[in-house]
């Protein structure tokens, strides 16, 4: 990953820092400037709970490259609480427990790093929820 | 002793242990057939995503979470290991981004081997005393390296806590009183560029972990006016389940005592982490006016201790405890456990 890209979108990776639109509430994630709904302009921050449901998923065996080593990892579309959609990995669960409907949590995680030499990027995944 | 001009305290405090053990018989078998003791029942291993930085992050949203104070009002967030992801570039600054802490806030990364989380501790303690912040994060926390087939294999864990500290009229638990003791003493070392720690056998025992231990721990009673009678709780770094429980036998502390705050069976030494999550146990059951003793001990080598009395019992509000942590289990076998350290070469 580029550092400059990196750096700037290090709030959403970390925090899950999204946008909420002045116009209808509605919450945007990940952040555009514009709400995808009443299409006004949106650029007040919104720290979503992390909290949210598997909505849909699918196990990778073949890994995209700087991915290779947590083969086989399960990626999920995850429907946040506040209602937008976003795709993550799964941590801390085996791929055969992965269930539509599932309550999970964000957390942050090492995403890849770019070789033994390369910075390491960090951002959110999602896992069942603990408490 | 060092005590604060002002009173300060714990006003929220988080631990996070990662999901994965190794049992230490694995290693047994693997590298004496199965012959030799184990110095622990398991350990904990962190997974293949998680490293110092992101298990921080978590301890910390947990001490957050408990205290209700918001990020913006911590003036330090200080990360105390010596797994540090980054031979240069803080894991603090990766830290305190992730919490909402940026950027008003001094960040810092400490180094003491095993004591590296008390220092940060102790030093927050003086930071928040003295007016410079109103609150100041202080993490001990590693993902430990023990060279295959190595004696600290079997123990060395992942894991570790964080303590927010503020005044002590808002906190949990008040810090009565703290002491450091240190002399150079060379038990366990990891030079620049090495991937693995060397020690000095049974030199780390006596010498190194139970002189300073007990040193520390018997002034700070002594300097109080107090006996270990005086204390509810004791809790001591862990490198295995023996050295704790001897060097707190010779302190005069009853098994009861040494009890809640004792996780080095279940998941392993988690170094600059050890005391300090042992503690978190600890303050989790605690009781208005118990007084519980901390000890830490890092090679090279030094002691910090702490007489803490708790003010209130705990709310958790949304902060996972660290039973959970420890409940929360995978076992893995030594090739996993291989594949998790990264030692396979893929390519
Ligand atoms: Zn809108």
């Amino acid at each position: 990953m580029e550092v400059a890209r990196y750096w700037r979108t290090t709030r959403q990776r970390y925090q899950l820092v999204g946008e909420v639109c002045p116009n209808c509430s509605g919450k945007i994630f990940p952040p555009r400037d514009v709400c995808p709904t009443c299409e006004k302009e949106a650029k007040t921050p919104f720290a979503f709970s992390g909290v949210g449901e598997v909505y849909s998923y699918s196990t990778v065996y073949q890994a995209a490259a700087g991915y290779e080593k947590a083969t086989p990892y399960t990626v999920a579309m995850i429907r946040l609480a506040e209602g937008p959609l976003v795709s993550a990995q799964l941590t801390d669960i085996d791929d055969k427990d992965v269930a539509i409907g599932m309550p999970v949590e964000m957390v942050t995680r090492v995403l890849r790093e770019d070789g033994d030499r390369g910075m390491l990027v960090y951002g959110y995944k999602f896992r069942p929820v603990m408490v | 002793m060092m005590k604060a001009s002002r009173p300060v305290g714990i006003v929220g405090y988080g631990s996070y242990v990662p999901r994965y053990r190794l049992p230490a018989q694995e290693v047994s078998q693997l590298w004496t057939d199965g012959n030799s003791p184990v110095p622990v029942r398991e350990k904990s291993v962190n997974g293949i995503d998680e490293d110092v930085a992101t298990m921080s992050i978590e301890a910390a949203r947990n001490a957050l979470k408990r205290s209700g104070v918001e990020p913006q009002d911590i003036g330090a967030v200080w990360v105390g290991s010596e797994s540090h992801p980054y031979a240069v570039k803080p894991t603090s600054t990766i830290v305190a981004e992730a919490i909402g802490a940026t950027p008003y806030t001094q960040a810092a990364d400490w180094q003491f081997a095993c004591k590296a989380g008390t220092e940060a501790f102790q030093a927050s303690i003086g930071f928040v005393a003295g007016g410079m912040t109103r609150y100041a994060m202080a993490i001990g926390m590693d993902a430990a390296q023990g060279r295959p087939g190595d004696a600290l294999e079997y123990t060395a864990g992942a894991g570790g806590a964080a303590f927010l500290v503020g005044a002590a009229d808002e906190a949990i638990a008040e810090v009565e009183a703290s002491l450091s003791f240190v002399t150079d003493t060379p038990d366990f070392w990891r030079r620049q560029y090495e991937k693995f720690p060397e020690h000095a056998g049974r030199f780390t025992g006596e010498p190194a972990y139970f002189h300073h231990v007990t040193s520390a721990a018997s002034k700070l009673m002594s300097e109080m006016g107090l006996t270990s009678k005086d204390f509810d709780y004791f809790v001591c770094h862990q490198p295995n389940a023996k050295f704790p429980l001897k060097a707190g036998e010779e302190l005069g502390f009853s098994r009861d005592q040494m009890k809640a705050g004792m996780l080095v069976n279940d998941i392993g030494n988690t170094y600059a982490g050890s005391c300090m999550i042992g503690l978190t146990a600890i303050m989790d059951i605690a009781k208005p006016g118990e007084r519980i003793l901390v000890t830490s001990f890092g090679s090279g080598a030094g002691s910090d201790a702490f007489s803490i009395r708790m003010l209130r019992a705990s709310e958790p509000r949304g902060a996972i405890s660290t039973r959970a942590y420890v409940e929360r289990r995978k076992v893995i076998d030594y090739a996993m456990y291989t594949r998790l350290k990264g030692y396979y070469k893929l390519n």
